[in-house]
């Protein structure tokens, strides 16, 4: 790794182990996440996807190994200020959109008509401008994962942590989510993703294959795809779990 | 700074949820008025039948009791059985003999002694006689006085111990709610810390929270007329620490909670026994264990600092240290709060 790649990396994940009790979730997990790179984090659920988002932003605390965000070891308050963090459940209070973004802004010490403009902003990117005063509990799933994507977007952090962002969205703003992402990247924002979908992680730049704890596999969805001999992203998938029981014959590390 | 987002955030919850204000501010003062209409309607007056007694004696129990003048004593038996009597008291030769329907101790008790008032003024008046008879002792009362009702004994603690249940309640409850909904754990994944939190949550409904006790001290005081010999300001900072203990206890409590059904668990666990030992029953003959379980329970400490207070008329010098004790619990139950959020960030 040259440099100028060490430079850009926004978050590091070595040797991570993670047990809740008797119950091992994460296995050696090893990953880099850059600036203007979206990494998606494939898996079925109950891979461990949810608790390797958790380990990075520092909800759950390794059980070995370390987790490195923004230069700080984590779990660390240094860094929660620049990151951005949308969970897979709706965290969301009863009150409306609006108060609940100025809720979560003020956490990141937005305040005042700044603060208002912001969730202005944030509101016309999720389309959700015309319901910003109807309470949440009114809402349907999509409409909350987009306010939930408002909150994860609102102080504009470096590293974007989005646990299933697309559930329940429709397939035309699932598109625009995707292509607000792209433009995020692009300004140089790293970006984590969990999905289950298959197709949406041709989206992606980098994957990680998670599967019972472990990364089965990562890289490119080129790389993976032809790597795993399949025009497919769930096909390589395929290829990769088959076997996963036993790495060593698995093309584990496509890129180094 | 974030302590106070996050306390805005709950007043605008809390102003958003009209049922949660009712609970509030409503049901607490319904309540005591319930207990209030309860306790002075118990019967202080015990009817008595009278069969084949002397002038002197029906005279003389007329003063103290609800008299009905009997023929005979089937018929005094009679209305025993179908509850129109308490006791009866009938002659015969030369003795006399009390029968009493005897189920309810309290009722037995007055009915005894009004009796034997009754008897002592009309079968003994001995004015030359060295005990005088009881009504022409000269009686004085150090607290209190006789016009005090079982209502204004109860008052005091019945009033701490509604503030108390009530916070602990919809507190609970509420940050319950954050933990199961989520919305806790994703505000801890934010730069905030956990002890700005509990601060938080700790100012925002200490706001509703202290409007409520001033509601039902206001009510208790001047609707329910609950007698208040000491300072009323000294009562009020009284009832804010109760609740303010409440407050910290139900939202540390809740952490040990996973669904609303187990936090109504702690009810009868947390809440009732406190009753027992909030000064409404006397507990001086009760085993040593008994009191030194009690010394556990805040509103032990309530209890007493408010009775003294409100029927002893007693001041701060004399309450400080059951007032100390109170703030002791409420601090110590925020901390705990903030250590057990460590379940959510270890940070």
């Amino acid at each position: 790794m040259t440099d100028r790649q060490v430079a850009q990396v926004v978050a590091r994940v070595e040797g991570l182990n993670l047990s809740f009790g008797n119950l091992e979730v994460l296995k050696g997990i090893d990953l880099s996440i850059r600036r203007g790179e979206i990494l998606g984090l494939l898996g079925p659920s109950g891979a461990g996807k949810t608790t390797l988002i958790r380990a990075i932003i520092g909800l759950n605390t390794p059980t070995r190994g370390k987790v490195t965000v923004l230069g700080h070891e984590m779990p660390s308050l240094e860094p929660a200020h620049r990151i951005g963090y949308m969970a897979q459940t709706d965290s969301l209070y009863e009150l409306d959109a609006y108060g609940n973004l100025l809720f979560f802004g003020g956490l990141y010490g937005w305040r005042g008509q700044k603060a208002r403009q912001r969730a202005q902003e944030v509101l016309e990117l999720v389309e959700l401008t015309n319901h910003a005063h109807r309470p949440v509990y009114n809402y349907s799933g999509g409409m909350k994962r987009r306010l939930s994507l408002a909150m994860a977007l609102f102080h504009h952090p470096e590293l974007l942590l989005l646990d299933e962002p697309t559930v329940g969205v429709d397939p035309v703003l699932r598109q625009q989510f995707w292509a607000e992402f792209r433009r995020l990247r692009d300004a140089g924002t790293a970006i984590v993703i969990t999905t289950h979908v298959m197709d949406e992680a041709d989206h992606c730049d980098c994957l990680a294959l998670i599967r019972g704890g472990e990364i089965i596999a990562s890289g490119s969805p080129t790389e993976l795809k032809a790597a795993g001999r399949s025009d497919t992203v769930e096909g390589a998938f395929l290829h990769f779990a088959r076997f996963s029981g036993n790495p060593s014959q698995a093309d584990k590390e496509v890129r180094t | 700074m974030r302590t106070i987002v996050v306390a805005t955030r709950l007043v605008n919850q809390i102003l958003a949820d009209k049922r949660a204000i009712a609970l509030m501010f409503v049901a607490p003062v319904f309540l005591l008025f319930l207990m209030y209409v309860v306790i002075t309607s118990m019967t202080s007056t015990p009817a008595i039948d009278l069969v084949a007694a002397p002038e002197s004696v029906v005279e003389a129990l007329q003063e103290r009791a609800e008299v009905t003048v009997l023929e005979s004593e089937d018929e005094a038996l009679a209305r025993l059985k179908d509850g129109s009597a308490d006791a009866f008291l009938v002659f015969a030769g030369d003795g006399h003999r009390v029968v009493l329907e005897g189920t309810n101790p309290t009722i037995s008790r007055l009915a005894l002694t009004v009796l034997r008032e009754a008897l002592i003024e009309a079968l003994e008046p001995l004015p030359g006689s060295a005990a005088p008879p009881l009504s022409s002792t000269p009686i004085d009362y150090l607290y209190g006085s006789q016009d005090y009702s079982s209502f204004d004994f109860f008052a005091p603690v019945a009033m701490g111990f509604i503030i108390f249940f009530f916070v602990f309640v919809i507190a609970g409850i509420a940050f319950l709610r954050e933990r199961i909904s989520g919305t806790l754990e994703r505000a801890l994944a934010s730069p905030l810390r956990r002890w700005e939190m509990v601060l938080g949550y700790f100012l925002g409904f200490g706001i509703f929270v202290a409007f409520q006790t001033v509601i039902i001290q206001l009510f208790m005081v001047y609707g329910l007329k609950a007698p208040t010999e000491g300072s009323p300001w000294l009562v009020l900072l009284l009832n804010l620490l109760m609740a303010m203990v409440a407050l910290s206890l139900s939202t540390f409590l809740s952490a040990y909670a996973r669904s609303e059904f187990q936090m109504f668990q702690f009810i009868p666990i947390v809440i009732t026994p406190q009753v027992l030992f909030s000064g409404l029953i006397e507990l001086r003959e009760a085993p040593d264990w008994v009191n030194h379980l009690s010394q556990l329970f805040p509103l032990t400490y309530g209890g007493k600092a408010l009775r003294d207070v409100m029927l002893r008329g007693l001041g701060f010098g004399e309450v400080w240290r059951d007032a100390a004790i109170l703030l002791a619990f409420a601090v110590a139950f925020l901390l705990l709060n903030a250590v057990a959020l460590k379940k959510y960030r270890r940070v």
